[in-house]
């Protein structure tokens, strides 16, 4: 290969890019003195955790970054139709090369499609609306176009779905009409700010399946921004992890993952690889067979409710005859995609909701048999001294008005279990027991991060030392290398304080690290359950092989979502009674 | 997560890796900005906000002249003199230190026997702390002295001009403030109370109740208040004594005035309801009351007040404009409103301008409120930047 060859390959050569926000000593370098280069027709993933500049990056290329963030320095060599290449930073933010650039040779698709779509015009009319702006076509030519993008892009019946709105649109074809606007012109580049974390785990490998395919049919530089290992793993050519503004390390996907270098990217590369393992094997899980929570034929029904032009919707079955057990000792976890019911039976078993029909029975310490969908205030109140939650959100989660100290401790106060300096001793017991300082109790809930605020929750859970706890996501809003974390400490904490966990998550790899039994629910049903090793490796019901095999994997090699397991439901002949 | 936010964590991180940079003052809070409570943390970003600061001095200084009303007026207000009918407002001049002010000559037209006033060379020199009036320091002490006063007694001196009686118009602008500003304040606590109360049922238990609530909320927002004053202010027996129609007055503006708070905290209850860490609060045991009281008011205790602070003003002006049109006060109580009275015919503001002293104090507190409260408002909502 010479040299000549080499630069002719190139597509985007950026160079010491320094994007700022504000100026002088005060400036947060969001962009700090990166460089890279992009290669036609490959992928290039550049991976963080939030915060760590990625997104600021990919905005600088086009030059959308939100004020007061400015490109203080470097040089970014487009090699588009000019073999000498274009100096993207030195083009005025709002001159015409650039604009001619911007949607045209480069494109771009945002994280949520909701926002980054119009709601009040047609799916079809902003296809055509970027077609108009720069390729020279009428109307008619325009909308041909659009139709033949929307099925690139495996819309069903396109030639209806082009005059839709977004509103009817769901979230996974949002974001293929998303990818769809951005083909209309060809574009050289493809930049993706994390195209697929607000999808489900299937639509997602749908979508990443989708762009690798159109990757190749167009010849496309894809630069691909996420905070996700595993779907680096399943598109990356090449990958650079940023922290902090910085390019830790830059290679091709193979180098990354199996001769990092940099401490970081090992700590991000394990963190992932740690989930596919399971720690309840490796510690030795100590279920016993002491029934702790039956959970009977619950069903939770949202009434019909007529819409606007009175006509009658159905009922909506949220949970459908779900039945369950949890034994003593043992991590329950309930997995399926959104609006598979899965929060809405957490909430149904601690009673947040009630239940429609059927019965949780719950053993309490003192051998008494409570049935939750029916107690009384008084026996809620009892029961939910040894039933526990712990939140999604660690910021939604905590009283912005009160220390930490009197969070932690407003149960205990409640109760009535302890006052005064006893109250203060068990308030720092249970900080301690979740590795916070005890100098935390006097600050208040803004002064700590997502990780440590959710310790804090945690120990809430703790205070009057609960028997079971229900963790609704109780990671998906941390950061990666801070996940694991989180499960270990509440693992360390079954050992000592002899819980039972029943972990609601959407993330297999969570349940497959935490579990030791799953139920996989669909459409408010339980489709499938077992012991989570098998469920996670070899599960039986179509549908769990479909979720499982969407899950990307953590080997560049394997590329898995390309060979993945579909599944539809129609199709596989499922009977779902009410749906 | 917000750039505001951000910066607190990173402030926390670093106060925690050093934690002797935890002692320096941030902001300046005490014990840096990972121990400020909300209302510290409120208080620092109001501090920024220097229109609505200034105004918040100002509204507090308003307060203080009204307390100390007796004191810091020269003169009694109902005191009357007929030769100093219509004076114009003297200007304070200064003979080195000592400030006085230029004596006026009573003039008679010949022919009108139009009183006119002419400088005269003569000085009236002013000292603090003056004998004057007798009265009750905050309705304990019983005193004399007054702030400043002329030097020798029996003198006049008219700063905001005299009325149609010789009355002095300073004293009366400052014994208006008294009744005008706690009607407002007072009016408002009885609003507030009925609008947190009522607002609070309605979005906390929602369903039917809620649905009657806001009914008579639209209700009462629907009907025109001016004739509603006017009819429940002429239900008012006119023998009253003044206490009573202040009282009676106070109560009908804040009947109406209540409805504004309560949509406001209805609509606060309605959006916390469902937030995780109340949901967490009744899962911790917490009955509803606690619910209600320790968790969720303190957070919205800050609207709240935001709220209340930007309804005063519209109580000051709802008294202004029931006493200006002889439905509200009636003399001889003082309210900006009962002066401006004076000030309704053309033939008397040609004649005499600073009968409309009073409207500018309204118009000045008004400002000063709204600017205040709007200040509170955005200091009170972590999202607005």
């Amino acid at each position: 290969m010479n040299t000549a060859n080499q630069t002719s390959d190139i597509i985007l050569d950026v160079r010491n890019l320094r994007t700022y926000f504000g100026t002088g000593e005060k400036a947060v370098k969001a962009v700090d003195d990166i460089s890279f280069k992009m290669m036609r027709g490959k992928t290039l993933c550049i991976v963080g955790e939030s915060g760590s500049g990625k997104s600021v990056t990919a905005r600088s290329i086009l030059q959308i970054v939100d004020p007061p963030g400015k490109i203080q320095g470097g040089s970014m060599m487009y090699y588009g139709k000019d073999p000498k290449g274009v100096d993207l930073a030195q083009l005025h933010e709002r001159g015409k090369e650039i604009r001619s650039i911007r949607g045209h040779e480069i494109s771009m698709i945002f994280q949520e499609p909701m926002t980054s779509l119009s709601p009040i015009h047609t799916i079809g009319n902003q296809i055509c609306e970027t077609i108009l702006l720069h390729q020279n076509v009428d109307m008619a030519e325009a909308r041909t176009r659009a139709i033949e993008l929307l099925r690139r892009v495996e819309i069903p019946n396109p030639q209806v779905a082009i005059d839709k709105y977004t509103f009817e649109y769901s979230g996974g074809m949002r974001q293929r009409a998303m990818i769809a606007m951005s083909l209309a012109c060809n574009p050289k580049i493809l930049i993706a700010d994390e195209p697929t974390t607000a999808l489900d785990v299937t639509t997602q490998a749908e979508i990443l399946a989708l762009i690798k395919e159109l990757q190749t049919s167009y010849g496309m530089a894809v630069l691909f921004i996420t905070h996700d290992m595993g779907v680096v793993a399943e598109i990356a050519d090449e990958i650079g992890v940023m922290q902090n503004g910085k390019m830790l390390e830059f290679g091709s996907a193979e180098e990354i993952f199996y001769e990092a270098k940099h401490p970081y990217t090992l700590a991000l590369i394990d963190s992932v690889r740690k989930l596919e393992t399971s720690a309840r094997a490796a510690r030795g899980s100590r279920v016993t067979d002491k029934k702790l929570m039956e959970i009977r034929n619950v069903s939770k029904i949202y009434p019909a409710r007529s819409n606007f032009m009175g006509k009658p919707n159905p009922p909506f079955k949220a949970l459908d005859n779900v039945s369950l057990d949890v034994f003593e000792g043992e991590n329950l976890g309930i997995v399926g995609e959104s609006g598979s019911g899965k929060t809405t039976l957490g909430n149904c078993v601690i009673r947040v909701l009630s239940c429609s029909g059927g019965e949780v029975l719950f053993r309490m310490a003192d051998g008494r048999i409570a049935d939750l969908a029916k107690a009384g205030t008084h026996e809620l109140r009892q029961v939910h001294r040894e039933i526990r939650m712990v939140f999604q959100d660690p910021f939604a989660s905590l009283n912005p008005r009160m220390t930490i100290g009197q969070i932690v401790g407003e149960p205990l106060l409640v109760a009535g279990t302890h006052t005064g300096e006893a109250l203060r001793k068990r308030t720092e017991e249970l900080l301690a027991m979740v590795g916070m300082p005890a100098g935390a109790m006097e600050r208040y809930p803004h002064a700590f991060s997502g990780g440590q605020r959710q310790r804090i929750g945690i120990a809430r859970a703790l205070a009057l030392s609960p028997r079971l706890i229900i963790a609704d996501e109780a990671t998906s809003a941390l950061d990666v290398t801070l996940r694991s974390q989180v499960l270990d400490l509440l693992l360390d904490l079954q050992d000592t304080l002899n819980l039972s966990f029943i972990l609601v998550s959407h993330d297999i790899g969570v349940i497959r690290y935490f579990c030791d039994r799953v139920a996989v629910m669909y459409k408010g049903q339980v489709v499938e359950h077992g012991p989570a090793e098998k469920i996670c490796s070899n599960p039986d019901h179509p549908y769990t092989k479909a979720l499982i095999s969407a899950v990307p994997g953590t080997h560049p090699r394997d590329k898995r979502i390309v060979n993945r397991h579909r599944y539809d439901a129609a199709a596989a002949g499922i009977q779902l009674s009410g749906s | 997560m917000s750039a505001e936010n951000k910066q607190a964590t990173t402030v926390a991180a670093a106060a925690a890796a050093e934690p002797a940079a935890a002692t320096v003052n941030m902001a300046n809070l005490r014990g840096g900005i990972e121990y400020a409570s909300q209302w510290e943390l409120m208080w620092a970003r109001f501090k920024k906000h220097k229109v609505a600061y200034w105004s918040m001095m100002f509204v507090a200084f308003l307060y203080v002249v009204a307390v100390f009303a007796e004191f810091l007026s020269p003169f009694d207000p109902e005191d009357p003199s007929s030769r100093t009918v219509y004076q114009p407002p003297q200007m304070v001049k200064f003979d080195g230190f000592k400030p006085y002010v230029t004596k006026f000559k009573l003039t008679r037209d010949p022919e009108t026997l139009k009183p006119t006033y002419v400088d005269s060379d003569e000085k009236t020199y002013l000292r603090f702390f003056v004998p004057g009036f007798e009265y009750k320091m905050l309705g304990l002490v019983p005193t004399n002295l007054h702030l400043f006063g002329p030097a020798e007694a029996g003198e006049k001196v008219f700063l905001f001009g005299s009325d149609r009686l010789g009355r002095d118009m300073f004293s009366r602008v400052i014994y208006g403030a008294r009744f005008t500003l706690s009607m407002g304040l007072i009016g408002v606590i009885l609003s507030t109370v009925l609008g947190i109360v009522l607002g609070g049922i309605s979005g906390y238990y929602g369903g039917k109740i809620d649905w009657v609530i806001q009914r008579v909320v639209e209700f009462i927002l629907s009907l025109p208040t001016i004739p509603i004053w006017l009819a429940m202010a002429a239900a008012m027996p006119r023998n009253w004594p003044p206490h009573l129609v202040y009282i009676s007055v106070t109560v009908i503006i804040s009947l109406i005035g209540w409805t504004h708070l309560a949509r406001v905290v209805r609509g606060k209850f309605l959006a916390m309801r469902g937030e995780v860490f109340v949901i967490a609060a009744k899962l911790d045991g917490c009955s509803e009351g606690r619910v209600i009281f320790r968790h969720m008011l303190p957070s919205m205790a800050s609207h709240v007040i935001a709220a209340v602070t930007l309804a005063i003003p519209s109580m000051i002006l709802a008294e202004t404009t029931l006493s200006f049109l002889g439905l509200g006060l009636q003399p001889p109580a003082i309210s900006w409103g009962v002066l401006l009275k004076d000030a309704q015919k053309i033939s008397v503001i040609s004649a005499a301008p600073w009968l409309f002293l009073p409207g500018v104090a309204t118009v000045l507190a008004v400002l000063a409120m709204n600017f205040f409260g709007d200040g509170l408002r955005d200091a009170a909502d972590p999202y607005s930047h």
